[in-house]
């Protein structure tokens, strides 16, 4: 009897301790990787998306200039999402639109359709870091952002304007990234991005981006309505806007062809 | 008052030591404050015209702050493996450097070619260590034929090679990021010279200036200051010959620049080379006012007196004309506060305030501590004054020759004046035994210039680059620009596009021309855009709504009126062949190439003020208002005749010289006074003719006036020796307006005075019986 009392209360014990000790020998590399898994399921199964994204452009003096693009995206399983990107505005860029191909472990492939050459022209997948379209937001920053692109490591909870977030570092895993280091805080009960800070190769803060007005699609789907990206060294910023998000919308996976894109 | 002043003095000489100490400490410990600058933009101010312009194409585009570091392998081949690879690892380390924004090298040169249908954009070097030899020659060939690298960041022979950094600055710690940067540019220069020892290199840009002004000032601190103590004090020691003299001297000197500097720093003023010059300068002018007291003090205990009241006798004396020289001195200085150039209002300042403090010392704390030391008259020296008798004895026997042959020389000078150019290359505001002048040197005779002017060129309209019509207009500007013998490389948005028109039709040659429509040059730019890596886009050339680009013209090494007259040969080009471009280039060279001009024209109204108000003090001192006209002569007549000499044996004038009449006129003045009040005194009190009047001046003062314009002549030639050329001029410019002030007392006044009375040997007779105040 005492035996198996003791055995009974030593089972109990282990399984109350059970959750305590998996977090103690989880190490914040660990915990940061289950973090960005658990965000990237609860976006699983979006399937297709289009919306419209007005770009605001800032310099130093605080004058502004706008961009139009229309954006549509396809969710791969197994694999990284493919997207397009339609230029509306200004005028003497329209009709440019860039296909990628993202991909979890090998670089992007993407695409660009010149209509004033009536030509598609592939762009080397080393120089994805450059700015997008003058903006402050480089090329991989509003890619697809696969958690296979990054290594992680949790470093605290934190409370980001009243939100309970995780705040967590990641480093690129591609060489050609224009960064070493990335914080971001990810609310706890969405699991969405609130705020990323960039850090540039001499481990600078370099850009500061806070994504707000967050929408619920679907039920399950979380986009935000605004991205304000802030450049701390150059002093400029960029404000993208998306409006019309639609969910579901019948996109195949022709769409995001090379061939697909002269007919965009 | 005077007397009952000194008999306080005398008898609280105790308490009037302590006070002084404290109150030097009190104003000496603000010197805690004091920092350097390290930004060649404080030499503008903040209405300049040239700065503001700069700033505003600054803001659009990405700053010009810029290191620049060339290369030079010992075998003169810039495309052997070894060297390849060291460029692209010193490319990898600069963007590690605090601050950098970009990084421009040989190796990360965005090279776009044709690859089959695709435009391939890439670092023109990968794995240098890989290469075959038929590959290096293929990349030197390639590399040769980019427009936008040879001559920039590629010699044209191939020999030398350039990594430039960008920064942007933070305007926190601001003066200390340059040394911040450079440190680690340092490291990491010496780390590449150790893997590989056969690349030497060097160092220029801003950031490198910048740091340069800091240590010219240092460099000069450490030595020409103790030069200035030491020669100056072994001159008092023979002058005076009198140990606890020379030590009273040095303590008032010392306490005159701390107290200055001191204050210097409560105001919160930023030293800049200029400035930090002030201490020479006070050093030198401290020494004036403790001559008079001590000669006079000595002459007094010689004469039988007792101590104190030897002091006593010498304040007396003394006090006037150490107040009426500090004055007028201190006014010079202060009127260099009208200059345009902030340096100068801070050099003025402090002087003027070291002036002050140096007068009230020496009337204050030096009678006090010489009452407490056990100070005795030194020897009575055999009296000169043969000498002086017969400077005076040629000087009336001969005065219509002098007055024709000074007269002549004094015109003559004169009229060489114009001959002097103004100039300011900045880079050769700092002498060649700095490292920083060595290797800008070095790097402009081998690989490119470090004056460069800017122009944004601005379509008017967002995306209005694109425009076919704007784009040729902006190619013939920067063809017209490079078939310029000024111009040694032109950075325009035209050869991109040039580039990429060719790229897009498979590399055809026949395409290397601008594109024909507007969708079409946007599109190319979008595309080529995309394709660049982080840190390498086009902000620095294009503004942020495509409506204006950044032109960047790099010339020789031109004194600043070839860049002036390059300047108006650019507007009138622009002018007729591309109206609707027109905008003013920009660039520090264009701001320096401004500076001196500008100054000279505040500095007029300054140095008129100054003018009017030393004259008055002139006239109300001696009482008359004709020899305080008189006075005029002797007292500009100098600085005049210092220009003249300077165009025959230099002829290039820069941003210090702007400020050199104000300065001077203060202290000539006090030549002036000393001996036209001495000539007064004998006439009105002694009743003694012209010729005897001038030979009791002579008697009197010449030998005290020798003495300091040595002391002084002494002073400014060791400012000469600056590292900086600013201080360097201003240095020279001022000993030889010294001397020649000298020579005009002696050698042409009372030439001029004989000649004034024998004209009007009617009323010879001046003024009745009115005493002048020395």
């Amino acid at each position: 009897m005492l035996f198996t009392a003791k055995t009974r209360s030593l089972a109990v014990a282990a399984i109350l301790l059970a959750p305590c000790t998996a977090t103690l020998a989880e190490t914040p590399e660990e915990r940061g990787l289950a973090i960005a898994i658990e965000g990237d399921k609860r976006d699983q199964g979006y399937v297709d998306s289009t919306a419209n994204m007005k770009m605001i452009l800032r310099n130093r003096a605080g004058k502004e200039s706008t961009r139009n693009v229309r954006i549509k995206s396809l969710e791969v399983e197994g694999d990284g999402d493919k997207s397009l990107s339609i230029f509306d505005e200004p005028a003497d860029v329209k009709g440019t639109t860039s296909l990628t191909w993202s991909h979890s472990t090998k670089p992007d492939e993407q695409w660009l359709y010149l209509p004033a050459l009536k030509r598609v022209k592939r762009i080397s997948s080393k120089n994805k870091s450059g700015p997008f379209m003058g903006s402050e937001f480089a090329f991989e920053d509003i890619g697809s952002q696969e958690v296979d692109k990054y290594t992680y490591k949790y470093l605290r909870d934190e409370d980001f304007e009243s939100a309970k977030t995780f705040v967590m570092e990641r480093y690129p895993t591609d060489k050609n990234s224009g960064y070493t280091k990335q914080v971001v805080w990810i609310e706890q009960d969405r699991y969405i991005a609130l705020k990323l800070e960039f850090y540039d190769r001499k481990g600078s803060l370099l850009k500061t981006l806070v994504s707000s007005d967050f929408q619920q699609y679907l039920d399950k789907f979380w986009r935000p309505s605004t991205l304000e990206m802030t450049n701390h060294q150059s002093g400029k910023s960029t404000t993208l806007v998306f409006s019309d998000y639609q969910f579901q919308t019948g996109l195949k996976s022709s769409d995001f062809s090379k061939n697909a894109l002269k007919k965009q | 008052m005077l007397e009952k002043y000194m008999y306080w003095l005398v008898k609280l000489r105790w308490f009037a030591i302590l006070i002084t100490f404290i109150t030097v400490g009190l104003l000496g410990s603000g010197g805690r404050f004091l920092s350097f600058t390290t930004d060649y933009e404080v030499f503008f101010g903040d209405s300049n015209p040239q700065l503001t312009t700069f700033q505003e194409l600054q803001a659009v585009y990405t700053k010009n702050d810029n290191a620049l570091i060339m290369l030079s392998p010992a075998d003169g081949v810039v495309f052997t493996a070894e060297t390849l690879q060291a460029i692209t690892e010193l490319t990898e380390e600069a963007w590690n450097t605090p601050y950098s924004s970009r990084v421009d090298s040989l190796s990360n040169f965005q090279y776009t070619y044709a690859e089959e249908d695709d435009l391939t954009v890439e670092d023109l070097i990968n794995n240098p260590t890989e290469l075959s030899e038929n590959d290096l020659v293929k990349l030197k060939e390639i590399a040769l034929a980019q427009p936008l690298l040879v001559n920039r960041l590629l010699s044209p022979a191939a020999d030398v090679t350039g990594i430039n950094i960008t920064f942007e600055l933070p305007t926190e710690n601001a003066n200390e990021v340059p040394f911040e940067i450079m440190k680690h540019i340092d490291q990491m220069l010496l780390d590449i010279e150790t893997r590989y020892p056969n690349i030497t290199t060097a160092k220029t840009g801003v950031v490198a200036m910048n740091k340069a002004f800091p240590e010219s000032t240092f460099k000069d601190a450490k030595t020409l200051i103790p030069a200035a103590f030491a020669i100056i004090l072994i001159g008092f020691m023979v002058l005076t010959r009198s140990l606890w003299g020379t030590v009273g001297a040095l303590i008032v000197m010392l306490m005159s620049i701390m107290a200055a500097m001191g204050t210097a720093g409560w105001m919160g003023i930023v030293l800049t080379p200029p400035s930090a010059s002030a201490p020479t300068l006070i050093l030198t002018l401290a020494v004036a006012d403790c001559v008079h007291f001590l000669i006079t003090f000595f002459q007094q205990m010689r004469a039988g007196k007792e101590k104190h009241q030897a002091i006593r006798e010498s304040v007396r004396l003394n006090f006037s004309p150490i107040f009426l020289t500090s004055l007028t001195t201190a006014i010079g200085f202060l009127s260099m506060n009208f200059s345009d150039s902030p340096p100068f209002h801070d050099l003025g300042t402090i002087t003027a305030i070291g002036v002050v403090y140096a007068f009230v010392l020496s009337i204050f704390f030096l009678p006090a501590l010489m009452a407490v030391l056990p100070v005795k008259a030194p020897a009575s020296r055999k009296a000169e004054t043969g000498l002086m008798n017969s400077l005076a004895s040629i000087s009336i026997k001969y005065y219509r020759a002098l007055l024709v042959v000074v007269g002549v020389l004094i015109v003559a000078l004169l009229a060489m004046i114009p001959r002097n150019e103004l100039n300011d290359e900045f880079v050769k505001y700092f002498d060649d035994s700095l490292e920083f002048r060595q290797d800008t040197d070095l790097i402009g005779e081998k690989l490119t210039g470090m004056y460069f002017i800017d122009y944004s060129i601005d379509a008017k309209l967002a995306s209005g680059i694109n425009a076919p019509d704007y784009l040729q207009q902006l190619e013939s500007f920067e063809y017209w620009l490079q078939s310029q013998p000024e111009v040694i490389h032109v950075n325009a948005l035209s050869e991109t596009f040039r580039r990429l028109n060719k790229n897009m039709h498979g590399d055809d040659g026949s395409f290397y021309k601008l594109p024909e429509d507007k969708e079409l040059a946007a599109q190319y730019l979008l595309l080529y855009e995309m394709s660049l890596p982080f840190g390498l886009d086009l902000n620095n050339q294009i503004n942020f709504d495509k409506s204006a680009t950044r032109l960047t013209a790099t010339l020789q090494n031109l004194p600043t009126k070839d860049v002036l007259a390059f300047e108006v040969k650019v507007q009138e080009w622009m002018a007729s062949n591309t109206p609707s471009l027109e905008t003013a280039g920009s660039s520090p060279t264009i701001m320096f190439s401004h500076i001196s001009k500008r100054n000279i024209s505040s500095m007029l109204a300054g140095t008129t003020i100054a003018l009017v108000l030393i004259s008055l003090i002139l006239m109300i001192s001696l009482r008359s208002f004709k020899y305080g006209l008189l006075s005029l002569i002797p007292n500009l007549v100098p600085a005049g005749m210092a220009f003249g000499i300077w165009a025959l044996f230099n002829g290039q004038v820069g941003l210090s010289v702007s400020v050199v009449v104000a300065m001077t006129l203060g202290i000539v003045v006090d030549d002036t006074i000393h001996f036209l009040s001495k000539y007064l005194r004998a006439r009105r009190e002694q009743g003694l003719n012209t010729e005897d009047a001038i030979r009791y001046a002579f008697n009197t003062v010449g030998e005290a006036l020798f003495i300091t314009t040595v002391i002084l002549t002494a002073g400014f030639m060791i400012l000469a020796q600056s590292s900086f050329a600013i201080n360097a001029d201003m240095g020279l410019m001022t000993a030889i307006t010294i001397c020649l002030a000298l020579f005009i007392d002696f050698f042409f006044l009372p030439p001029l005075l004989i000649w004034l009375d024998k004209r009007q040997s009617t009323s010879d007779e001046p003024h009745g019986t009115l005493h002048p105040v020395s």
